[in-house]
């Protein structure tokens, strides 16, 4: 018992507190990431592995444009360049190769690790924001959230959009009914490779804000990027649909993918600061990917349930059983 | 109009499941034919019209829409020409879009996809017309997403996307075979108005002998990959059902219908 005690009395809210606003900017800057992965996830249908190696380019190429002298600004338009081009091999292997979208995604992914080691001419470089003017950094955490917000407000928009333009509502359809695409005269190879471009090139933007927010690019910076890019979609697809229901139009969506990224980052600040060990984040990204999958699923199938009907037939006609004897 | 000439497709050549879907097919379609097509399980039915829409390339032969070879086209390329509705409601709509987002695309078929919005305002309202006189409640629901709607209203929608910008060629591909039969003949007759007043050259598979008499001023009948009788205008108007059961046991070479529903649907 008094090691529980011990435990509690050790914990201080302060250092919650502290930890917030930091842990607001990297969910910000994930939830950027989540937002590329949802044109591909979400609209296209295509599981694409490649983001965990375009996040790391994104941040790859943005160190060593700055170690060269570029503005930051032009490291994070190269950055998106970068994505593109990561985005359009995966795109390439799957339509012009017929690999399967998950493979296609992976190859890429592993192709990307040894040009990321190449860009940096070795696995990490350190870019301080002493020595560089950059767009944000955790040196000032406030501006930093500011600055991502920002950003963010204006890709929302973009991708709001984009998708309710012709060329966007196309690559809807291509994603949710790929017959009826093609049957409406649309070359469904072509579009799903704009998206995956798309998609990869805002990954890639936001490793190439985590690079500067967190001061060095490291080639493993993209490792479960995927995975963190899903609980931010889930955790806001859950949290929008429980909140707006009928009203989770196209922009609330793409805002909960957002307010997902945050969730998740305020959700692992928690497990931080209870003194779980760093080493077992991944695991708890997990249990909390599995959990947000696992309750709407759960909860459809309490309100739809064989053994609840059986249950409460079998209490009916026991009932009626005991009023014909009585 | 359309010509098919020595048309062969054969499925899994060279393995255990080897299946010669088309074997030297021929047809001529005059503009304005609206001609039906009937045959067993297997007859090929089903893989002329995917080889007229260029879901693969045949093995050999040639197609011919409006005097121009589209045999070496993607089917991407020959939407523009055609209007298709499948056997399968789900398939000519995409379900998490609304319908007039359907229609819009249906209207943009073959045209470059530029930055302009999705739906125009001025579209919108052609839509409702449009829906209006289908008189099936759906003009209100321009912005419900389609995958609400019931097999019927969504065939009816995938009718209308099919002949929204004028075909060249409709497809009909048991479009009504999924339905219950007042929904049936409620979009049979949909397609039966939109067809006389366009006056559009279609294709129609149906399993109905009946249906098949009655709609159209041609009638077909295929057997292993090929047309085995063709009869137009009054002479078709006069078949009754017994006269092409008598025809394709004959032709056939006394081979059994094999297919009840052709048996029993009459």
């Amino acid at each position: 018992m008094n090691f529980l005690l011990d435990y509690f009395t050790s914990l201080n809210p302060m250092n919650f507190l502290t930890a917030l606003p930091g842990n607001i900017a990297q969910g910000v800057i994930w939830g950027i990431m989540a937002l590329g992965l949802f044109i591909t996830f979400k609209l296209l249908n295509f599981a694409d592995l490649t983001v965990d190696g375009s996040f790391a380019t994104g941040g790859a190429v943005t160190a060593m444009m700055l170690l060269a002298g570029a503005p930051a600004w032009v490291a994070f338009l190269v950055a998106f360049a970068a994505g593109i081009l990561a985005g359009l091999v995966t795109g390439l292997l799957h339509t012009l190769l017929g690999i399967p979208d998950i493979l296609a995604g992976i190859l890429t992914q592993i192709a990307l690790f040894s040009i990321n080691i190449n860009i940096m001419g070795q696995a990490n470089r350190t870019i301080s924001a002493s020595k560089y003017t950059l767009m944000l950094s955790l040196r000032d955490v406030y501006t930093a959230i500011v600055v991502a917000l920002c950003i963010v407000a204006v890709l929302i928009a973009l991708m709001y959009w984009y998708f309710g333009t012709e060329q966007g509502s196309v690559i809807r359809a291509t994603g949710s009914n790929p017959k009826m695409a093609t049957a409406q005269g649309t070359n469904i190879g072509f579009y799903k490779i704009v998206a995956l471009a798309l998609s990869n090139g805002i990954v890639a933007m936001s490793g190439s804000m985590m690079s500067q927010y967190q001061g060095f690019a490291d080639i493993n910076m993209g490792r479960g990027a995927i995975v963190i890019g899903l609980a931010a979609i889930i955790i806001g697809q859950v949290l929008g649909e429980a909140i707006f229901r009928k009203h989770f139009n196209f922009i609330v969506r793409l805002i909960f993918v957002l307010v997902g990224g945050i969730i998740y980052y305020l959700v692992i600040g928690i497990i931080l600061w209870l003194k779980m060990p760093t080493d077992d984040l991944k695991l708890f990204t997990a249990v909390i990917v599995a959990i947000f999958l696992a309750v709407p699923y759960l909860r459809g199938k309490s309100k739809n349930s064989f053994k609840k009907l059986a249950k409460t037939n079998k209490k009916e006609s026991a009932a009626q059983e005991v009023e014909k004897d009585a | 109009m359309l010509e098919i000439k020595n048309v062969y497709k054969t499925f899994n050549a060279g393995t255990v499941n080897e299946k010669v879907a088309l074997s030297g097919l021929n047809l001529t379609l005059n503009e304005g034919d609206f001609c039906t097509v009937i045959g067993g399980n297997g007859a090929g039915k089903s893989t002329m019209l995917n080889a007229i829409a260029g879901v693969w390339p045949v093995d050999s032969g040639m197609i011919m829409i409006n005097g121009k070879d589209v045999s070496g086209l993607p089917e991407y390329k020959r939407a523009p020409f055609l209007g298709r509705v499948f056997q399968d409601p789900m398939m000519g709509t995409v379900a998490d879009m609304s319908i007039e987002e359907n229609l819009a695309i249906a209207a943009r078929r073959g045209k470059r996809k530029t930055l302009a919005w999705g739906v125009s305002k001025t579209e919108r309202n052609v839509y409702r017309e449009m829906l209006a006189e289908f008189d099936l409640g759906l003009e209100d629901r321009l912005s419900s997403k389609v995958g609400l709607l019931s097999g019927g209203q969504r065939q009816a929608i995938t009718l209308l996307m099919a002949t929204i910008q004028k075909p060249q060629l409709l497809l009909l591909d048991e479009h009504t075979a999924a339905l219950d039969p007042k929904t049936a003949a409620k979009v049979l007759e949909l397609s039966d108005k939109i067809i006389s007043e366009h006056k559009l050259t279609t294709l129609m598979i149906t399993h109905n002998m009946h249906d098949a008499i009655v709609h159209g001023n041609r009638l077909i009948m295929m057997n292993n990959g090929r047309i085995i009788y063709d009869e137009a205008e009054e002479a078709k108007m006069n078949l009754k059902t017994s006269d092409l059961l008598k025809k394709f046991s004959e032709a056939s070479g006394g081979q059994e219908l094999d297919n009840d529903r052709m048996l029993l649907s009459e």
